[in-house]
């Protein structure tokens, strides 16, 4: 019973108005937690975090770093998951949400390799090595700009997508080779330091931070996800009923 | 299963190639244009060429590549015979394979007879010959591959060729990687056996999936 009120709200939820209604109801939600997580993240970084024996104040930039890189890889396996649903099912929905998770990992792709490049100058004393974490997260950045791109040159936009949602899929290879690229490669990068399963070999003050952080970013993904998402569906639809219907009961 | 019209679409293909002619002699006279430029831009020095020359032939071969990509489906997609593979009985996908592998075999295997000539050119130690000759023998099929891919994918768009390098160039990082760690490796009297190894698993993960890929994106452009 429960199971199946679940799966016919899932696919309510695949149709465009209802997606528009309900993506309108989560949205301010997950922009209000992301600030909350934000302030408390940054107050714990900025003030209760003691300084590094070795970096003093610079490591600080290492709470938008990760949860950055972090998300530029879970954005990517988001979006992969999407593409899949979208080719096997062929819902509109995921297809255009499969295809607005590109700027935005994009975005966090590039805000990691940006801050990862002003925190080496003062610590490794350069901005760029061709190590290969850093290199598999520039490849990243050009499969994401590859997706955009080609979404972008059909002028059929379900077509593009469908087409996009491929590539996404073949570009899944890259994630594997991000994540173990300091263990297969000795490289100037740091091994992982952060572990779920073992012990982790940072101390734990910088642990809360963090956590609140990386949940920032993630709510912070999750908004822009859905309102670019509604934004993209509007202007597909611009010529469609419900839109207009919407359009007229909002003026 | 009749496979029988398979070889009559891999002779077609090169018949093609044999009377355009000049068109798939390109990415061979691309390779040696880039190859005589390197010792031009950086110097006749036989200690740094031949330091250099792995990369170098290996980032020529690779732009060779590119060339003929723009047409490996294109004209069929045009004149509409490309709709007839799925109204055929063949499986799409040994269509798939035959067109790539009739690419490899105008743009790859010239490139792969004529490497000893470039290695000449960029003074290429003589004992790192054999694995450059091994490692374009498996990588270039990558590039056909994944080129393909790409081709197939900007197909429905009218601006391919920019778009289709911008697609090709992330994926093929990794060949280039191992194959010029193989050639490298050897050049300086290590085993290239690791490089070698990991370039082959890249070929079989390629040869495995990739036709599939082709097929359901050509699909969907043909739609």
């Amino acid at each position: 019973m429960i199971w199946k009120t679940l799966k016919v709200g899932f696919h309510r939820l695949g149709s465009p108005p209802t997606f528009y209604r309900v993506s309108a109801l989560i949205s301010p939600w997950l922009w209000g937690g992301f600030a909350l997580c934000t302030l408390i993240g940054l107050y714990y970084a900025l003030y209760v975090v003691p300084p590094d024996y070795q970096q003093s104040d610079s490591y600080r930039i290492l709470f938008i770093h990760v949860p950055a890189a972090w998300q530029a890889m879970a954005g990517y396996i988001v979006m992969a998951i999407l593409a899949v649903i979208a080719l096997v099912w062929r819902i509109r929905t995921t297809e255009i949400m499969a295809m607005m998770c590109a700027p935005i990992g994009a975005a966090f792709t590039l805000i990691c390799l940006a801050t990862g490049s002003l925190w080496g100058r003062p610590m490794w004393g350069t901005w760029w090595a061709w190590d290969a974490r850093l290199t598999s997260m520039l490849v990243l950045l050009f499969i994401y700009l590859g997706i955009m791109g080609l979404y972008a040159a059909f002028e059929d936009r379900r077509k593009g997508a469908r087409v996009a949602c491929i590539l996404v899929l073949v570009g899944v290879v890259n994630i594997p080779i991000i994540h173990f690229s300091v263990e297969w490669w000795t490289t100037l990068h740091q091994g992982a330091t952060i572990r779920f399963f073992g012990e982790s070999t940072m101390h734990y003050s910088m642990m809360p931070p963090l956590v609140w952080m990386t949940i920032a970013v993630k709510l912070m993904f999750g908004a822009v996800l859905l309102d670019r998402s509604r934004n993209e569906l509007l202007d597909q639809d611009r010529r469609k009923g419900w839109v207009r219907q919407k359009v007229g009961e909002e003026t | 299963m009749n496979l029988s019209a398979l070889p009559a679409l891999l002779l077609r293909d090169l018949r093609l190639a044999v009377r355009h002619g000049g068109e798939s002699l390109m990415p061979l006279f691309f390779l040696f244009a880039v190859l005589i430029l390197v010792p031009l831009g950086v110097g006749p020095g036989p200690n740094l060429l031949a330091s250099i020359a792995p990369g170098m032939i290996w980032v020529a071969a690779l732009l060779a590549s590119l060339l003929a990509l723009e047409n490996l489906f294109r004209p069929d997609f045009e004149d509409g015979s490309l709709e007839q593979w799925w109204l055929g009985h063949l499986p799409v996908t040994g269509l798939v394979m035959t067109r790539l592998f009739s690419h490899w075999l105008i743009t790859g295997l010239p490139v792969i007879l004529f490497a000893p000539l470039a290695a000449q050119m960029l003074y290429l130690p003589g004992e790192a010959l054999g694995v450059l000759i091994l490692s374009l023998l498996i990588g270039t099929p990558i590039l056909s591959l994944v080129g393909g891919l790409a081709a197939a994918l900007t197909l429905g768009t009218n601006r391919g060729s920019v778009l289709l390098s911008i697609l090709v160039f992330p994926l093929v990082v990794p060949v280039l990687i191992f194959a010029t760690g193989a050639v490298s490796a050897a050049a300086d009297g290590f085993s290239p056996r690791a490089h070698l190894g990991l370039l082959t698993a890249l070929l079989v993960l390629a040869l495995t999936l990739v036709p599939l890929a082709v097929t359901a994106a050509l699909r969907l452009n043909i739609e």
